[in-house]
């Protein structure tokens, strides 16, 4: 069997908080069908979204208490996935069992683990605390990306694309020609770039709401394999935020976690989080609406990308000084791939 | 087959290097191993014990009235090629709570052996009671020992030990989880006492290889309800092989004794049935009037059987 694009040992964004609820959610993560709920006391279960007895997808049951009943023969699974009900029978088979994926709630996001149990550890899901921070106000949505989750983290490691993506709204020629450095670790990849004195572009002068020049950051913060927090904003030039004072300008962090949905479709979930204003409602909606419609023009070219890489199968991709980053975060990809297939062929 | 060796007076631990890689599976899984009974194949299905990487072993009980299996794979040679499946779980563990309770009666050690060890890893608080009919029946009590130290209760049958499963049971907190492996008549007592200490019936999660009665293996005899046939089914047979070796259309499944498609009623009977199964409840056993004959049998003598052939 060739081996997936994606490791599976790692916590992954199953949907958003208010999206899983007392009722049956099915979505498709790393290629298997699951079934979100939650429980009456509100905590979160995510079961393989197939009966044990005829694999009829439980999410077109019903909720009963903490349990699912399963819409074809009444089969109960309680949210373990123990059957806790055969019809016509005193006793239960003792192997009725279906899938009980490890789940975590925490940064507005159902983590979900679809690998090894034993290793999922709640100390692992990835830093995206800026979502739910008292220091922040932030909000976000959901894309489906008809595209290999790795196209979208290529798309945000190297923010080129804005001048020509985005051009109407964050993208300027700044973007483009300033230089950037790109530093890793073993499970991180950053890209920072700096653009000095220079004229802000529409989104940011509106947030700013100040004249004059400004200087620019764009700090990209990689965490293999998914999760990208980029840390942006602007300041009036002089006021010191190169050397770390950014008191006179405004901050943000476009957050953004992918999971696989498939080979060749993924679950964007993703964020703006601001640490200016924060007690303004209706800014919250109007950056979330905005950014929507940023990210819209991003899933276009994506879907075509991913539409021409499988028209061209055999094509070499040829790359640029610019893809550094993104060549970096499929490098730390590639390496937890790689560890989880040894560690398989090496397990008791 | 790359090494076997005996853990327990009756049990030998056979291993098998693996050609290519393996799959990752779980403390608990089983495989089917292709086995050569009076030159017939065969597949009997044995639980994975703990091994080295790249290596398949399980552990094998000779079982007295084996009908084949246990005899060629204690008869296994080095180097001897063996065909057998990737490892499926179907005794999983739940890594759900931070309490654990093992317990394991002769044989049934296999797959308790693979939990405690994913549990002493990951730190969870565990306690595995061990039982046989002898201390030299026991199987991995130097690993186990190594492993678990003073968590690790052995109980000798032949020096009056047994398992005190209420107070076993009483000692847990309440979202403690219980893994048994042993013989029928251990869980059928293990799951009274869990109902009556009122926990929850899922958290008791059992395995058992439908192997195990109240009475040895003897032969005995059926009568098929509409069909003038009489079916001798000998001690190293089950009913239900014997029942379609003689032409009996049955339907069946799991042939463990736990999905109960087998089940047929017993019309009349002189003789005790020996119920090995896990399907029919407790007061469904007391009636005596239906058993699964995949796994269980009659302790010897005769008994007019209905399979629900009914004649145009």
């Amino acid at each position: 069997m060739e081996n997936p694009n994606y490791p599976l040992n790692v916590w992954y964004a199953a949907a958003w908080d208010v999206e899983v609820k007392r009722s049956l959610l099915p979505r498709t993560i790393c290629n298997k069908p699951v079934v979100l709920y939650r429980k009456q006391d509100g905590t979160p279960v995510a079961l393989a979204d197939a009966c044990w007895h005829r694999l009829l997808p439980l999410s077109m049951g019903e909720l009963h208490g903490d349990n699912v009943i399963c819409g074809y023969h009444g089969l109960e699974f309680d949210d373990t996935g123990r059957c806790v009900y055969m019809p016509s029978q005193d006793t239960i088979n003792p192997s009725a069992c279906v899938k009980s994926y490890p789940i975590v709630e925490r940064h507005r996001f159902i983590w979900v683990w679809m690998g090894d149990p034993a290793l999922a550890d709640p100390a692992l899901v990835p830093d995206l605390h800026w979502n739910k921070d008292p220091e922040w106000a932030s909000d976000g949505k959901y894309i489906h990306a008809k595209c290999d989750y790795r196209l979208v983290v290529d798309n945000l490691m190297d923010l080129t694309h804005e001048t020509y993506v985005h051009g109407s709204s964050i993208g300027n020629r700044a973007v483009a020609e300033a230089p950037f450095e790109c530093t890793h670790t073993d499970k991180t990849a950053t890209v920072t770039r700096w653009m000095l004195d220079i004229d802000a572009p529409p989104f940011w002068r509106g947030q700013l709401g100040k004249p004059g020049n400004v200087d620019r950051w764009q700090i990209i913060n990689f965490e293999a394999p998914s999760t990208i927090a980029i840390d942006v904003g602007v300041a009036p030039t002089g006021t010191g935020a190169p050397q770390g004072d950014r008191s006179q300008g405004v901050n943000g962090m476009v957050l953004n976690t992918m999971t696989p949905e498939t080979d060749k479709t993924c679950h964007y979930f993703w964020a703006f989080a601001r640490n200016y204003k924060i007690d303004e409602q209706a800014r919250t909606h109007n950056l979330r609406e905005g950014v929507y419609a940023i990210f819209g023009e991003d899933e276009i070219i994506l879907e075509a990308q991913q539409k021409a890489i499988d028209a061209n199968p055999d094509h070499v991709i040829y790359n640029l000084n610019i893809d550094a980053g993104s060549m970096w975060a499929r490098r730390l990809i590639d390496r937890m791939i790689a560890e989880e297939t040894a560690m398989r062929s090496a397990a008791e | 087959m790359s090494d076997i060796r005996a853990v327990a007076d009756d049990v030998r631990r056979i291993a098998f290097a693996v050609e290519g890689s393996l799959p990752r599976f779980d403390p608990g899984s089983h495989t089917n191993v292709r086995v050569e009974i009076g030159g017939q194949a065969a597949n009997r299905t044995y639980t994975v014990v703990p091994s080295a990487p790249s290596e398949i072993a399980v552990a094998v009980k000779l079982h007295p009235q084996s009908r084949g299996g246990s005899r060629y794979m204690w008869g296994l040679e080095p180097g001897q090629p063996v065909r057998l499946t990737v490892p499926e779980n179907r005794f999983e563990l739940s890594f759900r709570t931070d309490h654990y309770l093992l317990l394991a009666g002769g044989i049934g050690i296999t797959p308790i052996y693979g939990m405690a060890k994913a549990l002493t890893a990951r730190n969870c608080s565990l306690r595995v009671v061990y039982a046989a009919r002898t201390r030299g029946l026991m199987a991995f009590t130097d690993e186990l020992t190594e492993l678990l130290g003073d968590r690790l209760v052995l109980r000798d049958n032949s020096v009056g030990e047994h398992i005190d499963l209420a107070a076993e049971f009483a000692n847990l907190p309440p979202d403690a989880e219980c893994y048994l492996c042993g013989p029928i008549g251990m869980l059928e007592a293990a799951k009274a006492a869990w109902a009556a200490a009122g926990r929850s019936t899922s958290r008791l999660r059992y395995e058992v290889f439908g192997d195990s009665g109240l009475f040895a293996e003897e032969a005995f005899t059926v009568d098929v309800l509409n069909r003038d046939i009489s079916v001798s089914v000998r001690p190293d047979q089950t009913l239900l092989e014997a029942l379609t070796s003689a032409g009996v259309q049955m339907i069946f499944d799991c042939q463990r004794g736990e999905c109960g498609l087998c089940a047929v009623k017993v019309v009349e009977t002189s003789a005790t049935i020996d119920h090995r199964d896990v399907f029919l409840s407790a007061e469904e056993k007391s009636h005596g009037d239906r058993l699964c004959a995949c796994v269980s049998r009659l302790a010897g003598g005769r008994a007019l059987i209905d399979v629900g052939y009914r004649p145009d």
